[in-house]
């Protein structure tokens, strides 16, 4: 059952990147890399990442997809232009490098984390049900990992002034 | 359980990202496929999550925390790009050409 | 040991007054040039009272009796591992012979440059190197060690190229002085490489410890007795001008008279022969070596004779008569006869100084006489004088003594010195009869010089004036100041030959006993000769007879009243133009060594090899190379991502392949 569900979210996922790497237009492809990204949310809940899951919807699909939508937009390139797609030559390098990596990754694959490392089956989702999928990655996040979250306040902050910086005309 | 054809899709999609990279010219989409990788490789993270403990979901968190702030400045460098050359083709930028 | 006298304590005295003389005379020549009485105080004061230390220690060395070289150590100089040089002077009796010949002859010397060199604008600056060179030849004799007379030995070579070229506007005066730099620095090879040699094979460099292990350490007429013996007389060559080094001292002549005198004549050119004397050890253990220097010594003798007959530069002549009697010097020493040597090298101080300030006069009288009536007419050219006996009596008078005590004519110093060697050569050829060989070239050279010194007396002196009508009346003899040191000269040219008198004669031989410390060392390895009574009365008869042949063949067949002045003159033709052309050594020398070194310099070191492959290849060829890598790397540069980006999957690719494993 959980492993039909998650071919069905894997094969939308793939099949739209595919779409989002092949289509003309820019805002398609954008929208099909939407879909991708919310396949992977279905993925990440049945990987007992409810929390992430969210973030992904909201952040990913949300937030970041409707600005690369909106630079799109602005910069006019919805519009069906020549195409951006490379030549043949162009295309042929482009799958063959890409089966190339696939294939390379494809055989580690299989590689699992050595027995004594792994936590018994279905902990992470034990422990969501016990103390709320938030609390999961809470706990460590503000405990062991507390400093690199506030950096990340400041590497935001110098990304919005940075964003700022570069694309107003004039300061 | 799930952990194998995790990786696998994420491999694949992986794979998928860096043909993207490879076969577009505009620099949004290349820009789009470089946060399709990134998603891969956020699967692959959630996936051994599952098994290591939640550490996995911490990272994810962070790279989402980065892919939004480098969405924005990269966006913001494209724009100015296009405000400069009238182009986001980036075979048209070659700036650094020796 | 005995007490050290203190007289000879004093011998640092003697090299130190020269060397404040020369700096008190190199400040005055940069400061105050024209402060002419104190350069003359300074310089001939300090030579003069060096004589006057000289003649001090000399005295306490002869009262002390002492046997035993005195050695002086001031400081240690280069400490370095086994190597222990000091700065330390040796005083025995052969360096005081030579501290009196150096001093006293180049006081005599300095007195006569008050005269001749008064009008010159370099006058502080000649007498500042003139100090300096009584310093370094001081140095040199007296060095207790072979580096320390090295030091010495390389600094008379300094001050030689600079007062050769002390007329240095003129460029073949400064050629003639980088000549003499560059010939006595072949020979200065062979001197380090002999030092080199005793160093590694005796340990020591110190002249008493040498001579002391050489006997025990070397056999005699081993091969590297030999090489060593060799290589130091190769620096001999170079010094005292012997064959094949000896082209550069008749160029020397380019520099002032008296220097010529001092350095070209009396002093420096005898370093060589003082050399083999002070290392008769080494040379009596060597008997090949010994033979080459007293064959090379009589060629040179023969030779150089034979150039002298056909000169007209009267210095030249003299150069090349300074070159012969050298030779004569180096086949005393050859021979075994290192007494001998010495003996002439005392008598050839003073007469050869007494020959070269007598022709100083004469070129400074023609020269006045040239510039009084502003022609420019050669000043040194033996067909521009002639019947000058009549206007400058003193100098003919002190020359034709100088001349007769050169050919040798009794009872003149030189027949005595002379005779000395050419009779220790035949006394060799008793057991070695290539020495008689020797013996035939030294008199044959005997014949030669009776010719050449009274042709240049005649041509000076005698038969009718050429050197112009209205020249004739500024013609004078020169200044006191520049006769009496030549008196003195004329004085020792007569006299010193009582020094060391033939055996057959009474009082004889007083320097061979006052040498004998040094020169015993030497004796045991030399076989023992000894000549009858009878054949050295014959060799001395027969001196006297080539040398009164000589002058009587130049008298009746020389003809002054036929020759012209040096403008009309006309070529000469045959075997004389060879003489006079110094049978082409000098075009030899150029055709065989310097042009196939300045071909090998040009074509090979400078195009192929500095051009060619270090210029060329090796520096314009690494920034070829790196340019080219630079040009790859840059053709990599596309400026295009997608270049970028395939490289970096590729790199990628390859890194996972070798992490996977």
């Amino acid at each position: 059952m959980v492993l039909g569900v998650f071919w069905v979210f894997a094969g939308v996922a793939i099949v739209s990147a595919f779409l989002c790497i092949t289509r003309r237009s820019p805002v398609a492809s954008a929208l099909w890399l939407i879909l991708t990204l919310f396949s992977l949310a279905g993925i990440f809940v049945l990987l007992d990442a409810q929390f992430i899951a969210a973030l992904q919807v909201l952040v990913y699909a949300g937030a970041i997809m409707v600005l690369f939508l909106f630079v799109i937009m602005l910069l006019n390139l919805g519009r069906q232009g020549p195409s951006d797609l490379r030549g043949w030559p162009g295309r042929l390098v482009a799958a063959a490098l890409g089966l190339l990596l696939a294939a390379e990754l494809w055989a580690v694959r299989t590689w699992a984390p050595e027995e004594h490392l792994r936590l018994p089956e279905g902990a992470i989702a034990r422990m969501s049900e016990a103390e709320g999928p938030v609390h999961v990655i809470s706990d460590a996040l503000f405990r062991e990992y507390l400093i690199p979250f506030e950096l990340t306040s400041v590497l935001l902050l110098a990304a919005i002034v940075g964003a700022v910086v570069l694309a107003k005309r004039r300061l | 359980m799930l952990l194998g054809p995790s990786l696998a899709v994420s491999a694949i999609l992986f794979s998928l990202g860096v043909a993207g990279v490879l076969l577009r010219r505009n620099a949004i989409v290349i820009f789009m496929c470089v946060e399709l990788m990134l998603n891969a490789v956020n699967l692959s993270f959630i996936a051994l999550a599952q098994q290591l403990g939640p550490q996995g979901q911490v990272i994810v968190f962070f790279v989402m925390a980065v892919a939004a702030a480098e969405a924005a400045v990269g966006l913001a460098i494209i724009l100015a790009i296009y405000r400069h050359k009238q182009t986001v083709d980036i075979q048209n930028i070659n700036l650094l050409r020796g | 040991m005995t007490e050290i006298p203190e007289a000879v304590r004093l011998v640092w005295l003697a090299a130190a007054l020269p060397l404040l003389g020369f700096l008190a005379n190199g400040a005055l020549s940069l400061f105050r040039p024209a402060a002419r009485r104190a350069v003359t105080a300074i310089g001939v004061g300090t030579v003069a009272a060096a004589f006057a230390v000289s003649v001090l220690v000399a005295a306490g060395l002869a009262g002390s009796g002492a046997h035993e070289p005195v050695v002086l150590t001031y400081w240690s100089w280069i400490p370095a591992g086994d190597l222990v040089l000091n700065l330390a002077f040796q005083v025995d009796q052969l360096s005081v012979v030579m501290l009196l010949v150096v001093t006293g002859v180049g006081a005599l010397i300095h007195v006569f440059s008050i005269g001749y060199m008064g009008e010159d604008p370099g006058y502080a600056r000649y007498f500042a190197y003139l100090n300096l060179f009584i310093f370094f030849m001081l140095v040199l004799v007296l060095g207790s060690n072979f580096p320390v007379m090295f030091v010495g030995w390389e600094g008379v070579g300094l001050c030689s190229y600079l007062l050769i070229g002390f007329w240095f506007e003129d460029k073949a005066n400064a050629n003639a002085g980088k000549k003499a730099f560059i010939m006595n620095r072949i020979g200065d090879a062979g001197f380090l490489i002999a030092m080199f040699l005793i160093f590694r094979s005796l340990g020591t460099l110190e002249f008493t410890e040498v001579f002391r292990l050489a006997p025990v350490s070397f056999e005699v007429g081993g091969t590297l007795i030999t090489l060593i013996t060799l290589a130091l007389f190769l620096g001999c060559t170079g010094k005292s001008a012997q064959i094949p080094l000896y082209t550069w001292l008749p160029d020397a002549m380019a520099g002032p008279t008296p220097v010529s005198a001092l350095i070209h004549a009396a002093t420096m050119v005898t370093a060589g022969v003082y050399l083999v004397a002070r290392a008769n050890v080494l040379f009596a253990m060597a008997p090949i070596s010994s033979a080459v220097v007293a064959g090379i010594g009589a060629l040179t003798a023969l030779f150089a004779a034979t150039i002298a007959l056909k000169q007209w530069d009267i210095k030249k002549v003299i150069a090349y008569s300074t070159v012969s009697q050298l030779g004569y010097m180096f086949l005393g020493v050859g021979v075994g006869a290192y007494v001998s040597g010495i003996f002439h090298l005392v008598t050839h101080a003073f007469f050869k100084a007494l020959m070269f300030l007598a022709a100083g006069n004469v070129i400074y009288a023609l020269h006045q006489a040239y510039h009084a009536t502003h022609r420019h007419e050669d000043a040194q050219d033996l067909r521009n004088m002639g019947g000058l006996h009549r206007y400058m009596p003193w100098t003919a008078a002190l020359m034709w003594i100088g001349g007769l005590a050169n050919i040798g004519l009794p009872p003149f110093s030189g027949f005595f010195s002379k005779d000395s060697i050419l009779a220790a050569a035949f006394a060799r050829g008793h057991d070695a009869p290539i020495f008689y060989v020797f013996w035939a070239l030294g008199t044959v050279g005997a014949v030669f010089t009776a010719l050449y010194i009274t042709r240049l007396l005649i041509y000076t002196f005698h038969g009718p004036n050429r050197t112009g009508e209205a020249e004739r009346q500024h013609l004078r003899e020169a200044p006191p100041v520049m006769t009496g040191p030549l008196v003195i000269l004329g004085l020792g040219s007569v006299f010193a030959g009582v020094l060391n008198l033939p055996h057959v004669l009474p009082a004889a031989g007083w320097l061979e006993h006052w040498l004998e410390p040094v020169t015993s060392l030497g004796a045991v390895f030399l076989p023992e000769f000894h000549l009858t009574a009878g054949t050295e009365w014959g060799l001395l008869a027969l001196a006297t007879a080539i040398a009164v042949a000589g002058i009587a063949a130049a008298w009746r067949l020389l003809k002054p009243e036929a020759l012209v002045p040096a403008r009309q003159a006309v070529p000469e033709r045959g075997i004389e133009r060879v003489l006079a052309n110094k049978y082409y050594v000098d075009e030899i020398y150029d055709a065989l060594i310097v042009r196939p070194l300045i071909w090998f310099s040009e074509r090979v070191l400078w195009r192929t090899v500095d051009a060619l492959l270090i210029d060329g290849v090796a520096v314009n060829g690494m920034a070829r190379l790196t340019r080219l890598f630079g040009w790859i790397g840059s053709r990599l540069q596309t400026g295009q991502v997608g270049t970028y980006v395939v490289l970096f999957v590729l790199g990628t690719l390859v890194l996972l392949r070798v992490m996977a494993g």
